[in-house]
């Protein structure tokens, strides 16, 4: 089994997702797989991509669904990728070492060269965020796009990951979340940002923040606004010459 | 112990790439900036350009899924000549020198003949101001694009009313509204600057309020989501008029400015000047002096307009057009309990959006301390802006009353003084344009030669009667019927009508169809399986198919390939010059007009060559005038890219805006500068200017803006774009319905001319909801195209299918339940046109008579090189099947096209249709299925594993 590290790092990379601005388009997704493809996973190989059984290694998936009935009612876009949990099973599970969890930021790898493929990390992984490369047989998942953030190569406005960068409503958002001064944790402080699933005890680094309360008949109260008929004053449309000699 | 040590090197910066070249986006219609990471010669990573202005660099699911559209199996590699029957894929190679020889050939001989037996159609085309002055130069009057079953009744609406309209000629001031209405949009056009609006008005706390009957994508994120009956968005509209009207929260010194409320209407009934304006000696409109008491010129400063009363003026009467409006939308009939019983929503839902966009329009006025002078001298200290601000797009068009629906938007927001203010809906340049600085369109029966050009553009805006396309006898002109009387202001065409109308011979036969970019044997038809009957059908006494020809030119084996008899295989995206003009569709931006073009990339690897110099080399073989020199040599021997850097429309004024004069220093009218293109691709592929800050805001009516569209070329004339609330020109098509005037309809089409050329936006049922026995079809049916792949030739892309490959029927889940439908249960669907049987899925966020599913998911098995087993043939379907292009007999046993009566867009989403249980052997299949296609030669065997990256991996497996 392999060890986390002695103390929790004081640095703690993740993302923030906001449900209330996701609209569920994809782009992360597809940029994700885009970048990681060519990337420090690569490649993310794809099985009958023409054919029948499409099926593909992607390391951030949306989820869409449904939740509550009525007036109640919403439809939830779920981004979901590792959550880079401070305490994470997939680690200790770990019969090779593959699977670590970083000293200097909290970031969880892969270390494919000693991945055997035994999918017991992705067992052990409540949220569902590990997938399997069929085509090469080891595991693969989000590396907060470590061959990003670090990247000298890359302007510094671009070392963040492909999913924070290519956004297009600004619903991710990547930063330090061991620093509670960072952007990052001020939003979550700001937003009620929660962890998903707390009670598994995980304690993972992303965060989600929740969908704003609506601004509709639910929440219009019993008498809700409405207009005040104006003034019959000058008769029909005498208004129209008050508000003319107004002007 | 840790098995390992816990802080292993990893290289983290690893090269990306070896070379960045940008160019332009398309994946959809959005075209954003984009910059192409190359290693080796392979795209290693597509990402936004940051410094675009359409993206600011971000990119969305289909831009960074370029490179599997870019590697796709489906790509076409070599010129086609059909063998076999049509529809069968049978092709056989040929050369490009005998493509173009049989080609030249086909059209020559139309040419020579009678032009109008080309008709000559393009779909996703981003290069129509090419491909419309190329059919000019042929002749044919029959040329549009995909306009006419897209999005021409918010186009149509938009600039008859304000010289602008949603998407390319305007967008919201995403940075200052308070208050953001969307009508009809789901994953739709201006893709990506919307999502970026929208994360703008999440981090302020604006409100956003979605008005469409289905929740998905942005409508699950707004604050309010109002799921509303489809087609009754103008009711809906005209019931917040109401409220607002019976308030008196409207901005009358907006109203008397800016628009055409104080104009002068002429009471006649019966007379021919019955509903015109009343003009002076010079045609100049009048309006009634407050302070004066007299009838006065409306656009002179000096004059003060009544809003409202009626006055004598010599032997007749005339009315304000505010009084007009406000008699029509103050009466009972939109009163919000009036409306609801239509459209579903609550009358304390309307009464309380009425009050919400009151107070935020009067309530949070938003100032810019910047002076400014307006068109008719009047300083102003300070922009004050009503922050208010709507976006509407398919859901509104694609229905039979789009247009006064359209327009009703218009209204509303012309009525809270929101147009082009700040915190409002703001004009993109070159727009706004009034209908007076627009063309009127070509191709009358003395437009069309033998061996001649058509004297002006096929596409415009008629001012009345006398400018529609028809004969003596009123019978259309253009193969579409557009500009006919049965649409009169189809300003972008009606594609979707030429396939029906070719094959009837109605109004007369084509000998070519040739088209771009367009899946009209499939997902762009209406009536799918009809259609490809008609592509396929022959005339049983001489044996030859009744679309003689079909010239066709794609870059993938989409379905339409199929049907074509010559193939003409294009590049990908990446492998091309292009342009995006400001003659054409521009990408500009409120604060600035932009254009942009794309460059090769990378180098084809196949036999296929650009359209565009497909097009411009056709036309020089044909002799064409514009597109050779007096000597019969080639005028742009260097193809596309020659005609974008050297083609002037008019002296000074080409495709590209940027860098224009002979040393570069100009912008929007200059001679052609050799090294144009460099200069685009020194700059990331795009060029954008900058507009004043005096004149960025009431465009319309702002003199610095004026006069600077005047001296871009925008303009002829810095003359005020007066808002056209009450909309003239219709008003003279139903006086023609009325026995007026010169040019007059034929019998059968005056009521239905008279009904709906009204010159004040209306409401009435969709057409299809009005249909004889209609009453057993009970529910709506819509589609929405996913984000993932709106607008995208998306389905043969290895990543984007892995997000769709299939299609259920969202059903409301009260009805579902009440019917007995649950989860994963098969149907039958059926409309007055088909049946098919799909899969459903009960659904919360739906309106209550409405069924939808995604569009486009369907494809013909073994099209796109999928493997014919693929879910889209199997487990994915169309609702055009359901769709019928044209409506019912009428007396007379006439069929209109199903669409709107006055633009001629498609009416899509007018469809009405019955739900029954399939039985459990049914179950599992879709039907009907289409007959598989076969792969023409050429196409590659699809590969079964893709490995993609693994050449740039960073270090080698252990």
């Amino acid at each position: 089994m392999t060890s986390l590290p002695k103390r929790p790092s004081a640095k703690k990379l993740g993302l923030v997702i906001d449900l209330d601005t996701c609209v569920g388009c994809h782009a992360c997704v597809v940029n994700c797989k885009e970048w990681n493809t060519g990337g420090y996973p690569a490649p993310l190989t794809d099985q009958n991509p023409y054919g029948k059984d499409v099926s593909g290694a992607w390391l951030n998936r949306v989820h869409t669904f449904e939740a509550g009935e009525g007036a109640e009612g919403r439809t939830i876009h779920f981004p979901k990728s590792c959550l880079h949990c401070e305490e994470p099973l997939c680690v200790t599970v770990c019969p090779t070492g593959a699977s670590y969890k970083r000293d200097e930021d909290g970031i969880v790898l892969v270390d494919e060269d000693r991945c055997m493929g035994c999918g017991l990390c992705a067992w052990a992984c409540p949220y569902g965020a590990r997938e399997m490369d069929m085509g090469v047989g080891v595991m693969k998942k989000c590396t907060l796009c470590i061959d990003r953030i670090y990247n000298e190569n890359l302007e510094e406005v671009d070392r963040v990951p492909a999913c924070v960068s290519t956004c297009p409503a600004s619903a991710r958002h990547f930063g330090d979340l061991g620093d509670p001064n960072s952007a990052v944790s001020r939003l979550v402080a700001e937003r009620g940002g929660y962890d998903l699933m707390p009670e598994q005890g995980y304690k993972p680094t992303n965060k989600y923040l929740p969908p704003r309360p609506r601004r509709d008949a639910s929440t219009a109260g019993a008498k809700p606004e409405a207009l005040d008929e104006a003034s019959p004053e000058g008769g029909f449309l005498g208004w129209v010459d008050r508000l003319l000699s107004a002007v | 112990m840790p098995l390992l040590p816990d802080a292993r090197a990893v290289e983290t910066s690893t090269p990306v790439a070896d070379e960045v070249k940008t160019t332009t986006c398309y994946m959809c219609a959005c075209r954003c900036g984009i910059k192409v990471h190359l290693r080796d010669g392979k795209i290693r990573y597509i990402q936004g350009n940051r410094d675009h202005p359409v993206n600011k660099g971000v990119l969305c699911a289909k831009g960074s899924a370029g490179i599997m559209q870019h590697y796709s199996p489906a790509r076409l590699t070599k010129p086609l000549k059909r063998v076999g029957e049509r529809g069968s894929g049978e092709f056989e190679e040929i050369e490009w020198d005998e493509a173009l020889d049989l080609a030249t050939t086909w059209l020559r001989e139309i040419r020579d003949s009678d032009p109008a037996r080309l008709a000559f159609f393009t779909g996703r085309d981003q290069s129509q101001s090419l491909t419309g002055w190329w059919g000019q130069q042929f002749g044919t009057p029959n040329y549009a694009a995909h306009g006419g079953f897209c999005s021409v009744n918010m186009a149509a609406a938009g600039i008859y009313t304000m010289g602008g309209a949603f998407w390319e000629f305007g967008e919201t001031d995403w940075d200052r509204t308070e208050y953001f209405m969307m009508f009809g949009v789901a994953e739709d056009h201006d893709s990506n600057p919307i999502k970026i609006g929208l994360g703008k008005l999440k981090a302020r706390g604006a409100k956003f309020v979605s008005v469409n009957p289905v929740r998905t994508g942005y409508s699950a994120i707004a604050d309010e989501w109002v799921g509303l009956r489809p087609g009754t968005d103008g009711l809906f509209v005209m019931g917040l008029i109401h409220e607002l009207l019976k308030a008196g929260r409207v901005d009358a010194g907006y109203l008397s400015r800016y628009t055409n409320a104080g104009w002068l209407v002429i009471r006649n009934p019966g007379g021919a000047d019955d509903g015109l304006f009343l003009r002076d000696a010079d045609g100049a409109p009048m309006a009634w002096d407050r302070a004066r008491q007299l009838a006065a010129p409306a656009l002179d400063p000096q004059t003060r307009p009544a809003l409202k009363g009626q006055y004598d003026i010599g032997d007749r009467t005339a009315v304000p057009v505010f009084q007009l409006l406000a008699e029509r939308y103050l009466d009972d009939r939109y009163a919000p309990e009036a409306v609801a019983a239509e459209t579903g929503i609550e009358a304390a839902t309307v009464r309380r959006i009425a009050a919400e966009l009151a107070e935020a329009a009067f309530e949070r006025e938003v100032v810019i301390e910047q002076p400014w002078t307006d068109a008719f001298g009047r300083r102003h200290e300070r922009m004050v802006g009503r922050p208010v601000s709507m976006h509407a797009m398919r859901g509104i068009s694609a229905h039979s009353n789009g247009f006064h629906t359209c327009r009703a938007i218009h209204l509303l927001q012309l009525l809270l003084g929101s147009v082009d203010c700040p915190g409002g809906f703001r004009y993109k340049p070159p727009y706004p344009k009034s209908i007076e600085a627009l063309p009127r369109p070509t191709g009358r029966a003395r437009d069309v030669h033998p061996k001649m050009p058509l004297p002006g553009p096929h596409l415009g805006f008629p001012r009345g009667p006398e400018d529609l396309l028809v004969g003596e006898d009123g019978a259309p002109r253009r193969i579409d019927k557009a500009f006919s009387w049965d649409a009169p202001l189809a300003v972008h065409g009606m594609m979707h009508a030429v396939i029906t109308n070719a094959w009837k011979g109605d109004p007369y036969p084509i000998d070519t169809l040739f088209m771009y970019m367009a899946n009209m044997a499939w997902n762009s038809a209406m009536n799918t399986a009809e259609t490809a009957r008609m592509l396929t059908d022959k005339d049983p006494e001489t044996g030859e198919y009744r679309i003689p020809r079909i010239l066709y030119s794609d870059a993938y084996y989409s379905e339409m390939v199929a049907y074509a008899d010559l193939v003409l295989p294009d590049t990908t995206y990446l492998e091309r010059w292009d342009c995006m003009s400001l003659l054409d569709r521009p990408i500009s931006h409120a604060d600035g007009p932009a254009d942009s073009i794309r460059q090769p990339v990378v180098a084809p690897d196949r036999d296929v060559r650009p359209f565009q110099d497909v097009l411009i080399e056709l036309g020089a073989r044909l002799g064409l005038p514009g597109l050779t020199k007096e000597d019969g040599s080639p005028k742009y021997p260097g193809g596309y890219p020659d005609y974008l850097v050297n083609h002037e429309r008019k002296p000074g004024m080409g495709p590209l805006a940027g860098w224009r004069g002979a040393d570069g220093s100009q912008s929007g009218k200059g001679v052609p500068n050799p090294d144009q293109l460099g200069a685009y691709v020194d700059n990331g592929c795009y060029w954008h200017g900058s507009i004043p800050a005096e004149a960025r805001y009431f465009k319309h009516v702002n003199r610095a803006y004026l006069h600077y569209a005047v001296g871009m070329g925008f303009l002829d004339e810095p003359a005020p774009v007066i808002a056209q609330l009450y909309c003239e020109p219709l008003q003279r098509f139903r006086l023609a319905a009325r026995g007026h005037g010169a040019v007059q309809p034929p019998d059968r089409h005056r009521d239905r001319i008279d009904a709906h050329f009204d010159p004040l936006p209306i409401w009435y049922r969709p057409f299809e909801e009005d249909v004889e026995g209609v009453d057993g079809y009970p529910l709506h049916a819509v589609t929405q195209r996913p984000m993932a792949m709106y607008h995208s030739w998306g389905s043969q892309n290895a990543w984007l299918r892995q997000l769709h490959s299939r299609n259920v029927l969202f059903v409301p889940r009260a009805w579902a339940a009440e019917n007995g439908i649950e989860d994963g249960d098969w149907v039958w669907v059926s409309s007055r046109n088909g049946r098919i049987r799909v899969e459903a899925r009960p659904s919360d966020g739906v309106n209550g008579n409405t069924v939808w599913t995604w569009n486009a998911m369907g494809k013909r098995a073994g099209a796109w090189n999928l493997s014919p087993d693929a879910p889209e043939a199997h487990r994915a379907f169309l609702l055009n099947n359901l769709i019928d292009d044209l409506l019912p007999e009428r007396e007379g046993g006439y069929r209109y096209s199903n669409s709107d009566p006055v633009t001629g867009q498609a009416a899509w989403y007018d469809l009405r249709v019955k739900i029954e249980k399939a039985s459990v052997k049914e179950a599992g299949e879709i039907a009907p299925l289409a007959p598989a296609v076969g792969r023409p030669k050429g196409l590659p065997e699809a590969p079964d594993e893709l490995r993609f990256g693994e050449g740039f991996r960073p270090r080698s497996r252990a």
